[in-house]
């Protein structure tokens, strides 16, 4: 009834290409930010910030980063663990380095160096594809991981090869650190999102979006057509690596704060934002988020629904967490195998007919 | 036990703030790769508070709340862990992971939440000048590095000089810490030290066993958690290394750890921190707690090791309780009081004595500047059955790690921007 095209008239290109035609799209849109932005910021606790927010935030940062790779141009990662690492041991080293740089600079420059490193490891995909790649990153996962146990300079010589953020200011308030307070790390995080998005949106459906879309479909057709596979290619694997490295220095900096890099940016976390993007919907920037709340909200919920409310056992309900956790994956991906996004633009079809399906 | 957690789980719930209770969150792992060893370790931690109020009716009168948390000894669910608890009353966090202690070390600092340690996470914490939240009495890793270092000059004459010592680690912050200390002692006492990383959780090894087996090294320290444990014994069986030369720390010498290989795994050493056999109180803990059906557990872990040592922080964290209890006047104490309480905590063999563990610490006493306890270790070895006590409490060579404490905190406080307080003062 009021989700509909009918009746919401355009009168200029610009209009007719924005990214939320339906004008009840971009209210919803627009109500979005202003929760984000007006209220969240004002009743964030701790609690909602550290275990949900934050880790939301900043893992969808990293599914778009490997949605733009994988869901976009069609190339298998699983090295993102590996460049998230490269993203946070860069901004501890800046920040160590150079303390007087703020925090916005050194997570775009972390992000940079990233996104250096991403191109070096994907020369190999002018040549290879598919699950041949997929192994090459891997390689790259286990290389950037080995190196940054192996080598004490990245982690200052520390003792025990931790490295922890050290507090940052960022317009007189504390954005690292433990004395940073919830509001100030959520916006941070949100801003960063807000605008990688809206870049990632546009990137996605301008010129080199058409391009990576056309390597995934076909890469030999593409390049009869006149897509430089080489460009292409290398350019998806820059601007995925970047968005990888952001997410991995804010994962350090403005959330866990002490890193260490196997356990942090193991192999599991490749893995980890690879379910997000495909449980959210390859080629989706909505499906990036989806995936993201759905594997970062989905423990805390069931913890808090299994434990804190019917007084299971920790063991017992962190067991049945894999067990709920895997079978919902499994059907997701059996209702629906293109993912939550594919879920959402059904159920977006439906609203459209509705009241009257024909 | 799902029950009896029902019930604790429930009773939690409806105890709202305002009755009067001490929380103890029980920041535990009984999933994951290191399952072994957190249960029964979290086991022997609920049990013994469950026996205060069963027995005591809790610590001073006032009843005790056990709050636990499953981490799976991953940092990011044990930040999750903390920041749930941690509104609630938290009194002191025992995150039983050297990860997880990295996190909270700042966290819990600026909330004014204690830490305690025992035995793992930032060895310099024992540095109270800076660390003032921290502590890890009664002992650290490179306490432990240096007793067993000096076990060895005792069985050597006096000089390593020309041996080789080969450290296999687990590839995490907490195999890494006592890295320092052997390349001190390695400078001192001549011998040369390889190191060998086994990276988590530690279910491949063979390299590293492959690499044992070339070189022959004259001692293997072991630095191990969870299903690490097992497999590396196993594989010093499988290349028949001498076991009596393969010397575990405090973390590697539980009884599943050479319970799968059982007879085949005579000879094995470790360090321990705390006494091992019967004591008075697990026959409390068996009245009060196990047959009641109160226990965290299914029971059948009463009296092994890391149950013992759970049962000992457990029993640590509940006098610093008392004590901060009679410095502060007040029983329903504050996290505040709590720190307090375990920088006035003293343990002596009389308290111990009276609280049914003869002797299952060493003595030691807490104070402004030293957080670390006197790190005293005993040897035990596995006679194919049980862990046998070899040794008393061995000192470390406080000369060696000493300066090491001093320059790593030094380093910590430049970085985190903390101005050590002056305990000479007050």
């Amino acid at each position: 009834m009021f989700y509909r095209e009918a009746g919401d008239f355009k009168t200029s290109y610009a209009d007719d290409s924005q990214t939320f035609p339906i004008a009840f799209d971009r209210y919803r849109y627009y109500f979005v930010l202003a929760v984000g932005l007006g209220i969240i910021p004002f009743v964030i606790t701790d609690y909602w910030a550290s275990a949900i927010l934050i880790p939301f935030l900043i893992y969808a940062i990293a599914a778009i980063g490997l949605n733009i790779l994988t869901g976009y141009c069609g190339q298998v990662s699983l090295g993102t663990g590996g460049f998230m690492a490269v993203g946070a041991y860069t901004s501890y080293k800046l920040m160590t380095a150079f303390p007087w740089m703020d925090m916005v600079t050194i997570t775009l420059l972390s992000g940079a160096m990233t996104a250096m490193v991403g191109v070096m490891f994907g020369l190999p995909s002018l040549r290879i594809k598919g699950f041949y790649l997929a192994v090459a990153t891997l390689a790259a996962q286990f290389f950037l991981v080995w190196l940054f146990n192996k080598v004490p300079w990245f982690y200052n010589y520390s003792a025990s090869g931790q490295i922890t953020a050290p507090e940052r200011l960022l317009f007189g308030h504390a954005v690292t650190g433990p004395n940073a307070e919830a509001w100030v790390k959520y916006l941070f995080c949100f801003a960063f999102v807000f605008v990688l998005a809206w870049v990632a949106r546009n990137l996605t459906r301008g010129a080199i979006g058409r391009q990576w879309m056309a390597i995934r479909d076909m890469d030999i057709a593409a390049e009869i057509i006149g897509v430089n596979p080489l460009r292409a290619k290398l350019s998806a694997f820059a601007v995925s690596s970047f968005y990888v490295g952001i997410a991995g220095a804010l994962l350090f900096t403005v959330y866990l704060g002490a890193v260490e890099v196997g356990e942090a940016y193991g192999i599991q976390k490749s893995f980890l934002v690879l379910f997000m993007i495909i449980i959210g919907g390859l080629g989706s920037l909505f499906g990036s988020f989806a995936g993201a709340a759905f594997m970062v909200l989905l423990p805390v919920a069931l913890k808090v629904l299994l434990v804190d409310t019917m007084g299971w056992d920790t063991a017992l309900a962190t067991h049945f967490q894999f067990v709920i956790v895997g079978g919902l994956i499994m059907f997701f991906l059996i209702v629906e195998p293109h993912g939550l996004a594919r879920l959402w633009s059904l159920a977006k079809e439906k609203l459209r007919l509705w009241p009257f399906p024909h | 036990m799902k029950k009896l957690l029902t019930t604790v789980a429930a009773g939690a719930m409806l105890t709202s703030p305002a009755f009067a209770d001490l929380m103890f969150p029980d920041l535990s792992y009984r999933t994951g790769p290191f399952a072994a060893s957190g249960t029964p370790f979290s086991d022997g931690y609920q049990d013994y508070f469950t026996l205060l109020n069963q027995r005591d009716g809790g610590i001073g009168g006032v009843p005790v709340r056990v709050v636990e948390c499953e981490t799976a000894y991953n940092t990011e669910r044990g930040v999750e862990c903390y920041e749930a608890t941690k509104g609630d009353g938290a009194l002191v966090y025992q995150p039983l992971s050297t990860g997880i202690t990295y996190q909270l070390i700042p966290r819990a600092t600026a909330d004014g939440i204690p830490l305690h340690t025992m035995g793992y996470g930032r060895t310099s914490a024992v540095n109270g000048e800076v660390f003032s939240h921290v502590f890890n009495y009664p002992g650290n890793y490179w306490d432990l590095a240096s007793v067993m270092i000096n076990v060895l000059l005792d069985e050597n004459g006096g000089s390593l000089n020309g041996k080789s010592i080969t450290l296999l680690y687990h590839n995490s912050a907490y195999g890494r810490e006592p890295i320092r200390t052997l390349e001190a002692l390695s400078a001192q006492h001549g011998f040369t030290l390889n190191l060998l990383a086994v990276d988590s959780p530690g279910q491949e090894q063979g390299n590293q066993w492959l690499q044992i087996r070339r070189e022959r090294p004259d001692y293997v320290l072991f630095w191990g958690w969870g299903v690490m444990n097992q497999v590396a014994i196993q594989e010093a069986i499988n290349i028949r290394y001498p076991l009596e030369n393969f010397i575990g720390n405090w973390w590697a010498g539980a009884d599943h750890d050479v319970a799968s290989a059982g007879q085949a795994a005579a000879g094995y050493r470790a360090l321990n921190m705390n006494r091992l056999g019967d004591m008075p109180v697990f026959a409390e803990i068996q009245q009060h707690v196990i047959d009641a059906g109160l226990a965290a557990g299914d029971g059948t872990n009463l009296g092994l090791v890391l149950y013992t040592r759970g049962m000992y922080a457990a029993m640590l964290a509940a006098e610093a309780a008392r004590t901060a209890q009679e410095i502060h006047g007040v029983a329903d104490i504050t996290p505040a009081m709590m720190r307090d309480g375990m920088e006035a905590l003293e343990m002596t063999n009389a308290r111990m004595e009276s609280l049914g563990m003869p002797m299952i610490g060493p003595e030691f006493a807490v104070s402004c500047a030293d957080h670390g306890g006197t790190g005293r270790a005993i040897m035990t070895q596995w006679s194919g059955t049980e862990w046998v006590t070899l040794t008393d409490f061995i000192a470390p060579d406080d000369s060696v790690t000493g300066p090491l404490v001093l320059e790593d905190s030094a380093a910590y406080a430049a970085e985190a921007g903390i101005t050590p307080r002056n305990c000479n003062e007050s």
